[in-house]
């Protein structure tokens, strides 16, 4: 187990300076795999790289070695001097290193926790090593176990449920109070940047329609243009909106630019279908009275950033099953490799053969019928020493050191070839360690 | 026997309350199934338990009150299970399931011997006029559930802290949508169960309208739900207006149902409970 290793660095532990310096462009991508891989000790390696984290992980034949020579690496391949980037190193081996990945594939490391992206981003890690030929048998299946795990934390807990951006956020209130937003209109007014995001996410949910206003009407026009809307002239404001059920408003303008009672004659005239309007501006553009008017529905920035922190909140109560998971998902993969060390390779092998040998005596006893004791013995040794020397080579191969093949390849060919099952009783003990780690992270 | 049945439907209704409680509050998809799973075979169960009084007595069993909570508790379960079904909203069994839960263990608990049938009670008339009725009630009683869950989330959306029941409960305009549903189906059953009665009550009693709590009580109901369907379309009630109708409503019938039986005399009192 201890030949895994994960060396790197993330958000908690470099700045973002030393991230950018550190970090492996895509087209630099292959080169360093190659370059990895040919270290002393590196007998696989991945690199993954993303805007939060840099991070190399490698199996090694030759622990301390593997995990040296990828602390240089750092720093040969990037030219920078070690001191610089040392310290903000970390280095996870064995079980640690599987729930570290376990941990950033399930998107339990990240900055905010259950963010989407990241599995993304370690499926292109792998499949860049992949390409490059530079996973084996091993690495390969930590991270099918990996992506394995991320799915099941994604579908059993609901530490990715509930938004935690702004836009977002909106597009699921506006889901709670007007149902389905296929057949609803969006009215954008002013063009501040969040509004325009939030605009953004609510046209990609499928809005029916997309009304957009500013004081200068050419804006309005480019606007429209932009989002595929209907600009609307600034004084036509109050009489087209009561086509809208969803009003995006973040104007310049220094007081409210829809009081109450503009409101109150608007949901009048929609016949009380409920409208949610969601004031990204400060100062603020709709009077907040608004809210209490039956019907609708007046989220300010404000609002909108308790809903968030709320469910930020709700993530991190998930996290414990999240955690839950990556220990079982541990165990298994811990009890997947002890069975792909040498010696359980040698015994099932054995145990596999002695089965056959068994039950071919048996069959040829039976149509036989009785024998006297020298003729079965006879049938038996003949048996054994057929398998003996079957075995001698395969096994010889297994515990020999060095060869082009590494021994963790070697033995996946055995494994396959014979048909040995994957997960049989470990030979090592389960280490117990149980770490608690990453607890003070997402907010 | 049929009491027999009648406990264990209580039971499974019980169950399946246990398995939505725990669906609500740790939103465990799989309590959800199980709940519905539960419920429906109280359901099938119940129908058994109705088929056998029906064939044993010879008449429709709505003519006690242990009888006919029975049967509205059986209605409902039905209703709201279609209901489920129909708008995929799970949560509904949540907050319609007890009602059919209480009227059940009440039955149960009433439940008692077979008496004979009231002469004024013998008539082709009973299951006209009582399945009209208890169709409706049940309709009434999803759009009451529906009801309480609007009030609910609007009260947290107003208040912009978004909290557990905002991530349980479904979207106000599908709870607005159940309500005006339930208001289609339930107001003609409603006008038609009254209507035949009335037919019924001049064959039995010589007069359509006597003025009996009863009568009187269900044209208090009729007038209550008369208003809501005026409001929802001449002038756009829905909401938070149309869920404390149906709130009310809802209490009007129970008092109709009930009230009326056990506080009041009139030609409706059950001839035993």
């Amino acid at each position: 187990m201890n030949r895994i290793a994960i060396i790197g660095m993330n958000h908690r532990t470099a700045p973002v300076e030393v991230r950018e310096r550190v970090a492996f462009p895509a087209n630099a991508i292959g080169n360093a795999l190659a370059d990895l891989a040919a270290l002393p000790g590196v007998s696989e390696c991945v690199i993954l790289s993303t805007c939060n984290r840099v991070e190399v992980c490698i199996y090694s034949e030759k622990e301390r070695e593997g995990v040296e020579s990828v602390r240089r690496f750092f720093s040969s391949f990037h030219g920078i001097s070690s001191e610089k980037i040392l310290p903000h190193l970390y280095v996870f081996q064995g079980g640690e290193a599987v729930r570290h990945l376990f941990q950033v594939s399930g998107s339990l490391d990240s900055m905010i926790l259950g963010e989407p992206q990241i599995l993304g981003q370690v499926k292109e890690a792998y499949s860049r090593a992949a390409e490059h030929k530079t996973v084996g048998p091993v690495l390969d299946k930590l991270f099918t176990k990996a992506f394995f795990a991320a799915k099941r934390i994604r579908t059993e807990t609901r530490v990715a449920n509930n938004a935690v951006s702004v836009s977002y956020a909106a597009v699921e209130l506006a889901k709670k109070i007007l149902g389905s937003l296929l057949d609803k209109t969006v009215m954008l007014i002013g063009a501040g940047e969040m509004s325009k995001l939030a605009a953004r996410h609510l046209l990609s949910t499928g809005v029916f329609g997309l009304l957009v206003t500013n004081r200068t009407f050419e804006r309005a026009q480019r606007l429209a243009a932009d989002f595929e809307g209907t600009p609307v002239r600034f004084e036509e404001l109050r009489s087209r909106l009561e086509q809208a059920d969803i009003v995006l408003s973040s104007t310049g303008s220094s007081g409210f630019i829809l009081a109450r009672a503009d409101i109150e004659e608007v949901i009048r005239r929609r016949k009380n279908r409920p409208m949610f309007f969601i004031d990204m501006a400060v100062p603020r553009d709709i009077d907040p009275d608004a809210n209490q008017i039956e019907n609708v529905y007046v989220y300010d920035i404000d609002d909108l950033n308790n809903v968030i922190e709320a469910n930020i909140g709700e993530r991190e109560r998930e996290r414990e099953k999240a955690e839950d998971i990556v220990n079982v998902e541990l165990e298994t993969f811990q009890r997947w490799l002890d069975s792909q060390q040498v010696t359980p390779t040698i015994i099932s092998l054995r145990r596999k053969f002695d089965e056959i040998r068994e039950a071919e005596i048996g069959k040829a006893l039976s149509t036989l019928g009785p024998v006297d004791a020298r003729t079965r013995k006879v049938m038996e040794s003949l048996a054994s020493a057929i398998l003996n020397k079957v075995l001698h080579s395969p096994v010889s191969t297994l515990k020999r050191d060095g060869g082009a093949h590494s021994p963790a390849e070697r033995i996946a060919v055995v494994r396959e070839l014979f048909e040995l099952a994957d997960c049989e009783e470990s030979i090592e003990e389960t280490s117990g360690e149980d770490r608690e780690k990453g607890k003070d992270v997402g907010r | 026997m049929q009491i027999a049945i009648l406990k264990a439907t209580a039971f499974f209704y019980l169950i399946g309350n246990i398995f939505y409680l725990h669906f609500i509050i740790k939103l465990n998809e799989r309590s959800a199934r199980l709940g519905r799973m539960f419920i429906l075979i109280g359901a099938i169960l119940h129908a058994a338990g109705l088929t056998a009084r029906y064939l044993s007595v010879g008449y429709m069993p709505v003519t006690s009150l242990f009888e006919s909570l029975s049967f509205f508790s059986f209605v409902t379960v039905c209703v709201f299970l279609a209901f489920e079904l129909k708008h995929n909203v799970r949560v509904l069994g949540v907050f319609v399931a007890p009602v059919a839960l209480v009227l059940a263990v009440c039955s149960a608990v009433l439940s008692g011997h077979i008496r004979p049938l009231a002469p004024a009670l013998n008539s082709g008339w009973l299951p006209v006029h009582a399945l009209l009725l208890f169709l409706g009630y049940a309709v009434f009683t999803v759009a009451f559930g529906a009801g309480i869950m609007y009030l609910m989330m609007e009260r947290e959306l107003k208040a912009k802290r978004i909290g557990p029941i905002f991530r349980r409960l479904p979207s106000l305009d599908v709870l607005d949508d159940i309500n005006s549903q339930c208001l289609k189906i339930g107001f003609p059953l409603l006008t038609l169960g009254i209507i035949t009665g009335s037919i019924w009550a001049k064959y039995a009693w010589g007069s359509y309208w006597s003025w009996d709590p009863k009568e009187v009580w269900s044209l208090i109901t009729w007038f209550l739900y008369a208003a809501l369907l005026h409001g929802r379309i001449t002038v756009g009630w829905r909401g938070r207006k149309a869920a404390i109708l149906a709130i009310a409503g809802f209490c009007s019938i129970l008092f109709t149902f009930l009230g009326v039986n056990l506080l009041m005399s009139g030609l409706h009192s059950y001839t035993n409970l």
